[in-house]
């Protein structure tokens, strides 16, 4: 059965990404945990959603409450996918958890009309100020892991990911920061403040053709 | 030695076993010559029998089929006793009342394959052209051959389109089949601990059983049962080889160690010192009571010849291209005969053509079987995945048990 999703449990990204996506499309969320987002997108948007998703407890648990879910991982098993296979291939907060993010991006502006990614942003000043003062490795509610068991491996900012997006000619639809308390940023506000004042961002792209 | 006439010896046995090959217990269907089944090997087979074992109940609209596709040495009896050795139903964990293939909810079709020997037409059939059991005349047939030959009895029954075609080991081959062959006829496909092909090491542990039934001397170049006897030591032997590559090392391990069988000391000879000896013996010993050496060969042949992409140019994800099933993967952690990354190749074929597709590996030490098991995440995946499934097909729920 597809329980419905608990909204006081619902994080602001996917209610963000929830709202971007169009009715009735076809989803691929990779890295996809607990199924949360797909639940939601099915909930609320009847999207023919897939995900991928790396720990097998998980992956068994979503394909246990009906997600069409795989056990695999963004940097293996994305080539295998078709051209624009789907409307939207979504990546929430896995980026910094990929071996090699830059072909990560590649594929998923290959294999989805659009792309939606969502990280954790680590020029936010909370992060900056535990690096400035206490010279280690931030741990904070965002990145709770310490650095020797983080699954994070490619952190970035917000400015560090507008360049990526730069550097695979992805087209910025929309760029959504917010802070500590879930708000979304103005839209109105310099990069710099969003980089600063961001704790997650949501980013959707698609593809600028070369020609 | 038994001379006595083909005819002579089928009417004088009182084997169950070779009783049942001609006229099951179960029910079975008979497919004229006028619906001759071409096979793979170009021969032609009619007319031809099979038989079958139904549970649960058809709906109106008759969109609650799940066919139950057994594997090698398995039969119709999926979920009631089988009629030569009187045990339990090979499924019975997953299919009943209750169940994840809940039978209050689902109508479940299980057949006997082409090439068997618990009544569906094989090599210890009849052959209405001689009189005789067919033997090593039989035509060999592939796992295409046995889902085709199923087509007749699906229709039989009056259903378009199954709910589900699900199966394991060989099983899932026959399911991979259906989704290939007879696309727009399966809503949903669950191959589980299975692959696309056949490998080369699989190949070779059938090879050695296949010589150990020929070698036989009883095997009489095939015709045995028309000679009143059985290659009985060479079929055991097949069996406890094939047994070893269904478990693994660790669940052998765990279960016997060296642990000596009723002795206090190595009796320095060649008796079944070892517990794990003893074991291989009673299921070699076991399985001959209730199989056809025959079969054995055709049904391994069958799988060796099993290469879904070679059937589509070579091409895995052209056997799935258009397809709108859904499919369900699911593989064991240790199973070294069919290992997940078997299963991962069908689920990147599955993927290459943007097929709704889920896939679990299951954590288990108990090897291949692991699928006849009582693996609860198994349970609770085939569970999850069918509910969802039947929801969008419109299926009732089960009604409310008590």
């Amino acid at each position: 059965m597809l329980a419905p999703a608990t909204p006081q449990t619902t994080r602001v990204d996917h209610l963000l990404i929830a709202e971007m996506v169009a009715a009735g499309s076809r989803v691929l969320d990779v890295g996809c945990g607990d199924g949360a987002l797909l639940q939601l997108l099915a909930d609320t948007k009847n999207v023919d959603g897939r995900g991928i998703e790396v720990a097998r407890e998980r992956v068994n648990a979503c394909v246990a409450r009906g997600l069409s879910v795989i056990q695999g991982d963004a940097d293996r098993d994305l080539v295998d996918y078709p051209d624009g296979a789907f409307d939207y291939a979504i990546l929430s907060l896995t980026i910094q958890a990929t071996r090699q993010p830059k072909m990560v991006l590649e594929q998923l502006l290959r294999i989805g009309r659009s792309a939606i990614v969502s990280f954790p942003n680590f020029g936010h000043w909370q992060v900056r100020s535990r690096l400035a003062f206490t010279g280690r490795m931030p741990v904070t509610e965002n990145l709770p892991e310490a650095w020797f068991v983080s699954p994070n491996a490619h952190l970035c900012t917000i400015k560090d990911f507008a360049d990526l997006c730069r550097v695979v000619n992805a087209r910025v639809e929309r760029a959504v920061a917010f802070n500590a308390w879930g708000q979304q940023l103005g839209t109105w506000l310099p990069l710099t403040v969003h980089n600063l004042m961001g704790e997650k961002a949501v980013f959707m792209l698609t593809r600028q053709w070369a020609h | 030695m038994n001379t006595a006439s083909p005819r002579d010896f089928l009417a004088s046995t009182t084997d169950a076993r070779v009783l049942e090959a001609q006229t099951p217990s179960s029910d079975y269907i008979d497919i004229g010559a006028d619906h001759p089944l071409r096979l793979d090997c170009d021969k032609v087979l009619a007319p031809f029998r099979i038989a079958y074992t139904t549970y649960g109940a058809l709906n109106a609209a008759k969109s609650n089929a799940i066919l139950v596709l057994h594997a090698l040495t398995m039969d119709q009896y999926v979920a009631s006793p089988h009629p030569v050795t009187g045990k339990p139903g090979w499924w019975e964990v997953m299919v009943g009342p209750g169940k994840p293939i809940d039978t209050d909810r689902f109508f479940v079709v299980c057949p006997n394959v082409l090439g068997g020997c618990m009544g569906s037409t094989g090599p210890a059939s009849i052959n209405a052209k001689t009189g005789k059991p067919w033997g090593i005349d039989f035509p060999v047939i592939t796992i295409g051959d046995m889902v085709d030959a199923q087509v007749p009895l699906i229709d039989h029954l009056g259903i378009d389109q199954l709910f589900c075609a699900i199966g394991g080991s060989m099983g899932g081959m026959q399911v991979l089949e259906w989704a290939a062959r007879h696309k727009e006829r399966v809503f949903t496909a669950v191959p589980i601990a299975t692959a696309a092909w056949h490998s080369s090491q699989n190949i070779a542990f059938h090879e050695v059983g296949r010589q150990a039934v020929m070698a036989d001397p009883n095997w009489c170049e095939g015709r045995y049962l028309e000679r009143g006897v059985e290659p009985r030591n060479g079929l055991a032997v097949a069996r406890m080889a094939a047994h070893i590559t269904y478990l693994s090392e660790e669940a052998l391990q765990r279960k016997f160690g060296r642990s000596l069988q009723d002795l206090a000391a190595k009796s320095f000879s060649f008796n079944a010192d070892f517990q794990v000896e003893s074991y291989l013996r009673h299921q070699g010993s076991t399985f001959v009571d209730r199989f056809d050496a025959n079969s054995y060969l055709y049904i391994t042949r069958a799988i060796d010849y099993f290469d879904l992409a070679a059937e589509h140019g070579d091409v895995l994800a052209n056997a799935f291209k258009g397809t709108k099933t859904r499919f369900c993967v699911v593989s064991f952690t240790s199973d070294w005969l069919y290992p997940t990354r078997e299963s991962r190749e069908i689920v990147h074929a599955l993927n290459a053509v943007a097929a709704n597709v889920s896939f679990v590996e299951i954590e288990s030490d108990k090897g291949h079987d692991a699928f006849l098991l009582e693996e609860p995440e198994l349970f609770a995946t085939i569970r999850g995945f069918l509910n969802a499934a039947a929801e969008r097909r419109g299926l009732k729920p089960a009604p409310e048990r008590r």
